[in-house]
């Protein structure tokens, strides 16, 4: 046990002031000390992405940062995805496609896709695969996950002005 | 799994950080990226006493090219090279070499220079640094010191660094204009280490090769510089016997490591077929 | 309009997809965390254990009272072993948990525990089958001899004759490495203790929370009403969380005995070490064939690992006695010996696992008919024909009966889809390269949807099997199903309420499906050896029917016509052949309501129904195409193609879903996934990096095909189809791999054929010819 750090993290845009032991995972933080426990923990080594949120941004392994390495960082997990009842349409698309069956892997594809396509929605086929080979699945073997975030991609590419007009 | 106790501190700046080093030494522990150190720490494989998070030392965020270097910040995630970072050769041959380094979440964080301070012997740029001669600018308790590549990387996990240096900077030399790259590495799904892997960089003018770079990694205890079959291509035509058959005199020269994704027997056969096509690839 | 048969997006999915999931780990908030110290050492005696001055610290000496976990086999080949909740005087695998910790949270926990030194004397383990086997092999169980804890065995009498008088006697050695479910979440459990009742609530992650319930009493001599288990939001299961395991007693006696919350989830690194493994076999056959191919007789010597303690309640004789019963699989030969053995080793202990011991069978029939048919110059489609089951039912020679299937007719579609000649040519052109294709094959048959008297058969003390389904429809006409079955990630709570919803003529979204709650529930059993659509949809289908009947009386009595003569459709009861109708809810609270006025139907619309069949086979044929880079013996898949046959699917697409999973981990047995014990019994796979389960880059595109066969022997029409992926898959890949790899004569054997294994034999094999 160590001395605790007090450190606040904003996370979907809500500050949440909390009290750590620096050892404390952002997996672990966002859990337990901010309660959204939509993030899972599949193997705290970094392989699976269960834990995948953003943070600045960017899709990064919350299990692999501690949590007052993100105090002052704009932290998303995928709690924040939903605009109150309107689904986000990677949400929408996974639903739609069957691109979930447990569950358990699904938020951390969730954020793992809308981190990479709002950084390049342009995405192509090949790099969609190469972008989903970063998260373990169990369940679909894959093939709905990619067909949701296809689908998505097409709908958020709608409403977000491309990158080359 | 969860990590054991620890303190942790944040410098602001360079000259902080290397004081927080020369205070702690052998119990502190550098935090830049943290994809390979915070795993090691979940599964208390590392347990270091003190954390010195590097993260906020803006002047190690630099990634420019200056003369005939790329210099490399100690902040510089893996994920910059996802775009070309300078044009020419070595900008196409890195951003060629990164999308084979884990995944993308982990390359948002991790850095280039953290993955040369941990020696993994499959690591993608140790094995860039090694084969292009990169110089490698370290801070510590007596000042600062420049280590070339080949004096660096001393064993598994192992290298120069003592428990109070920084690595703060790693230069790659720029290849002019006639070179080209070529990178082959295999591995058991996309994203995991190397089983073997291999970089070739050749400059070839007036159909031959005038100068070449070739190394292997992911086989043994660090990355391999096969120098002495770079003399032998120089001089010589791009065609595939040649390619082949310093192919299978890299493969002789090298004694494989073992573990238990390959052994020596098949890593040797690997050598052979990666050496093969990195410099088809190169050639190409 | 009928719901059966429409891809109805799922129930489940707005929770989940908003991360509002309940998986263990969200419901520990406030508890005290349990973390287990596990051995270091595959075998040993323990010599003592040092606990730290302060800390609360538990070993097997404080749970005096507490019975080991003990699953029995009625038979005389089977021997009993006790898997104590810690380890008292011994290890007997690596990881076994010998004492436990309390603290506020996991990482006081893990520290805490830090400081529990367990002493053992360790011992020389037994790790293999070469080593179990031997003549001087060290007991791995004082009493079991030999290191057998099961043994079935039996011969038709015309066997012997058969392998001497064949034409070609095909004599093969395969092995299926070791291997994990591994469910992206981990095992856990929450308990609450309710401090004025003195009872526990656990809530687990299990796909069998009354039979947790049962086990965990059993073994603490508790009453069952003074726990409840429910099975919250599981992460995956595969078969893994279907057994008891010592963590939950233990949880449960913590709970109990500090009158606290306790919760306990494992780390990944413990999923590997200690939960339970699979797969883990040897086979050794011999196949007597005619000149023309027919396969007269087969013999066989089949081994499992089954690890140091037999999994509760379905016991360790599961895969060795489902492969003796199962071996020939769709295919008809009469003449079938077999010895089977469960082999006992200081290893993690054997458990389920999706398909259970049928990929390892279908990968050694499927193999054998490949190597027959280049043996016998008869091409390997062909061979197939001639030997597939064709009439029905069947009765194996084991005594299985197989209803209606497409054995021969699934395989026709896939081989189509395939388009084998111009497959051919591709192959010529690309040798010609030096690039090798292939394309390979498998055909299967899956045992689903049996009740108890399967169940019965193999001796279980504990018979699973039927289903009980609890159905309600309220005064606003809203339907509740309570079924004693649990789901894990299938979607179950869609599909039923699919079935439902035809029964009585309303949505599936006013059908709600209740599960996991043994409070709440009825009896019943949970999902695995896909049974789900069979026999708790056969249950929904009866008791939702028996509302329905009461439903018909009620309309026929308000619209002046007979019973038979109503029609629930759309929400409405309809007269037939007429446009009057009275919308459902209507007659809902009319049965609550004014059930003087309708003596036969009411009061009330409350009914429960079971089912308990004897088991449907579904069938597949797998086929693909790879290519085999010959200087890594790296493999990739092409194309995937399934021809499948389930008999009426509820949902399309779930089953689809179920395929596409089950083929992800069929082609992870076949190329990635190997769990690796050294010799001293240390296992060296612990975590994702050395445990390879494949991402989207290593899969192919899976292209399905469905045949419908109606069986009888399932009221739903729905045959079981959860497992299937994973059966037909590796044999299909190898067999591929092997025919790709022809010109080098290299023929595989053993899976998960690594590109290391793979280039091995094209090494040994020399240059192509």
């Amino acid at each position: 046990m160590t001395e605790k750090h007090a450190i606040t993290l904003n996370v979907n845009g809500r500050d949440y002031t909390i009290s750590v032991e620096p050892r404390r995972t952002l997996a672990d933080a966002v859990r337990d000390d901010c309660g959204l426990t939509g993030t899972h923990l599949g193997c705290e080594h970094g392989v699976c992405g269960a834990c995948t949120i953003i943070v600045g941004g960017k899709p990064v392994r919350s299990c692999l940062m501690f949590a007052v390495q993100a105090a002052g960082e704009k932290i998303r997990t995928v709690e924040g995805l939903a605009k109150g009842e309107e689904l986000h349409p990677l949400q929408k698309a996974f639903w739609e496609n069957h691109g979930l069956q447990c569950g358990f892997c699904t938020p951390g594809f969730l954020m793992l896709a809308a981190g990479a396509l709002e950084e390049n929605p342009d995405l192509d086929e090949a790099e969609l695969r190469e972008l989903l080979s970063s998260n373990l699945c169990r369940c679909t073997g894959y093939q709905n996950i990619i067909k949701a975030v296809r689908a998505a991609a097409v709908e958020m590419r709608a409403c977000q002005p491309s990158a080359n007009p | 799994m969860k990590p054991a106790p620890f303190a942790y501190v944040r410098p602001a700046s360079r000259a902080e950080a290397v004081g927080l080093l020369a205070e702690h030494g052998d119990d502190g522990k550098v935090l830049a990226g943290g994809q390979s150190l915070v795993a090691a720490m979940n599964f208390r494989l590392a347990r270091p006493g003190v954390l010195i998070d590097i993260n906020g030392v803006r002047d190690l965020d630099f990634l420019r090219a200056e003369d005939r270097w790329l210099r490399i910040g100690a902040l510089t995630r893996h994920a910059a090279f996802h775009k070309e970072v300078i044009g020419g050769p070595l900008g196409a041959l890195l951003g060629k070499v990164v999308r084979h380094i884990a995944h993308y979440p982990i390359r948002q964080r991790g850095t280039f220079t953290g993955s040369l301070a941990h020696a993994d012997p499959a690591s993608e740029w140790c094995l860039v640094a090694t084969t292009l001669g990169a110089q490698m600018h370290v801070a510590g308790p007596a000042g600062e010191r420049v280590c070339a590549a080949g004096d660096f990387f001393k064993g598994t996990f192992t290298t120069a660094l003592g428990s109070r240096d920084l690595l703060t900077e790693v230069r790659l030399p720029v290849l002019g204009e006639n070179w080209r790259s070529g990178f082959y590495e295999f591995s058991r799904r996309a994203g995991d280490f190397a089983l073997a892997m291999a970089l070739a960089a050749l400059r070839i003018e007036g159909g031959l090769i005038r100068e070449a770079r070739l190394g292997v990694g992911g086989v043994s205890d660090r990355a391999l510089r096969l120098s002495s079959l770079e003399a032998e291509l120089v001089g010589k035509a791009p065609q595939p016997q040649l390619f082949a058959d310093i192919a299978e005199a890299a493969r002789a020269q090298i004694k494989p490591s073992a573990d238990i994704h390959a052994s020596p027997a098949y890593r040797s056969d690997l050598i052979r077929t990666v050496v093969k096509r990195a410099l088809a690839q190169a050639a190409a | 309009m009928s719901w059966i048969g429409r891809p109805h997006l799922r129930l489940e999915d707005p929770a989940l997809v908003r991360g509002q999931g309940h998986y263990v780990a969200d419901l520990a908030r406030g508890a005290a965390v349990v973390k287990f110290v596990r051995s270091p050492v595959a075998a040993g005696r323990i010599l003592g254990i040092e606990k730290p001055d302060h800390g609360l610290v538990f070993t097997a000496s404080d749970l005096a009272g507490l019975k080991p976990i003990r699953p029995i086999l009625h038979r005389p080949d089977y021997v009993p072993v006790d898997y104590p909740v810690l380890a008292a005087e011994r290890v007997m695998f690596t990881g076994q948990a010998v004492a436990m910790v309390v603290d506020e949270d996991a990482h006081a926990a893990e520290d805490l525990a830090e400081q529990v030194f367990i002493d053992i004397d360790a011992e020389d383990p037994v790790v293999n089958f070469e080593t179990a086997l031997g003549p001087d092999a060290p007991r791995v169980h004082a009493h079991a001899p030999g290191n057998v804890l099961v043994e079935g065995r039996m011969r038709t009498p015309g066997l012997d004759a058969a392998l001497s008088e064949a034409a070609e006697v095909v004599s093969l050695k395969l092995r299926s490495a070791r291997q994990s479910a591994m469910p992206l979440e981990g095992r856990g459990g929450v308990c609450r203790f309710d401090a004025v009742t003195g009872r526990v609530t656990l809530s687990a992650s299990v796909q069998m929370p009354h039979m947790l319930r049962t086990g965990i009493c059993d073994v603490m001599g508790i009453a069952e009403s003074d726990l409840r288990v429910i099975a919250p939001d599981v992460g995956g299961g595969f078969g893994q969380k279907m057994s008891l395991f010592p963590e939950y007693v233990a949880l449960v006696w913590l709970a109990r005995h500090l009158r606290r919350d306790v919760a306990w989830i494992e780390d990944r690194r413990e999923n590997f070490l200690a939960s339970a493994h699979s797969r883990d076999q040897a086979f050794e056959v011999k196949g007597a064939f005619s000149r023309d191919g027919v396969l007269l007789g087969l013999d066989a010597d089949l081994l499992s690992n089954v690890g140091a303690f037999s999994c509760y309640p379905v016991t360790c004789g599961v895969e060795p006695l489902m492969a003796l019963a199962e071996l020939p699989g769709p295919y008809k030969v009469r003449e079938y010996g077999a010895r089977s053995r469960g082999v006992t080793t200081n290893t993690c202990m054997m458990a389920p696992y999706r398909g259970v011991a049928r990929p390892m069978l279908t990968f050694t029939m499927e193999r054998m008919m490949d190597v027959a048919a280049a043996r016998l110059g008869i091409d390997p489609v062909e061979i197939r024909r001639r030997n597939l089951i064709e009439t029905f039912p069947h009765r194996s020679p084991t005594g299985l009966v197989y209803d209606e299937g497409s054995y021969k007719e699934a395989m026709e579609v896939a081989v189509k889809a395939l388009d084998i000649p111009s497959f051919r040519k591709r192959q010529a052109a690309a040798r010609a390269e030096g690039r090798y294709l292939g394309v390979g094959f498998s055909v299967f048959s899956e045992r689903t949807g049996y009740g108890t008297p399967a169940y019965a058969a193999r001796g279980m003390d504990i018979v699973p099997g039927y289903e009980v389904v609890a159905c309600a429809m309220d005064p606003s006409g809203f339907v509740e199903a309570r079924i004693g079955s649990s789901p894990h990630g299938q979607g179950l709570k869609t599909a039923l309420a699919q079935l439902i919803a035809d029964e009585l003529g309303v949505e599936p979204a006013k059908v709600r499906v209740i599960s996991g709650d043994t409070d709440a529930t009825p009896y019943g059993w949970g999902t695995f050896a896909s049974r789900s659509m069979v026999i708790a949809g056969g249950a929904c289908k009866l008791a939702a029917g028996k509302i329905a009947t009461r439903l018909k009386i009620i309309a026929a009595a308000m619209l002046e016509t007979r019973p038979d003569d109503i029609e629930l459709s759309d929400g409405l009861a309809r007269a037939i052949n007429t446009n009057r109708t009275l919308p459902i809810p209507e007659l809902a609270r009319a049965a609550y309501h004014q059930s003087h006025k309708f003596p036969e139907a009411g009061p009330g619309l409350s009914d429960s129904a079971t089912y308990d069949p004897p088991g449907t086979f579904s069938n597949a044929c797998h086929a693909c195409v790879v290519e085999v880079d010959i200087e890594t013996g790296g493999v990739t898949i092409e194309r995937f193609v399934v021809a499948e046959d389930a008999g009426i699917l509820i949902n399309p697409m779930i089953v689809d879903g179920q395929i596409h999973g089950g083929v992800a981990q069929g082609i992870a047995n076949a190329l990635f996934e190997e769990l690796v014990y050294d010799e001293t019994g240390n296992l060296l796979t612990v975590s994702l990096a050395d445990y390879l389960p494949p991402t989207i880059a290593e899969m192919p595109t899976i292209e399905i095909e469905h045949l419908v066969t109606l069986s009888d022997a399932t009221i739903t029409k729905a045959k079981g189809v959860g497992e299937g992926g994973t059966i037909g898959a590796p044999a299909a890949v190898i067999n591929a791999v092997c025919d790709a790899l022809k010109p080098f004569g290299v023929e595989i054997f053993e899976i998960p054929a690594t590109p290391q294994r793979i280039r091995d034999l094209i090494r040994a094999s020399g240059q192509p010819s």
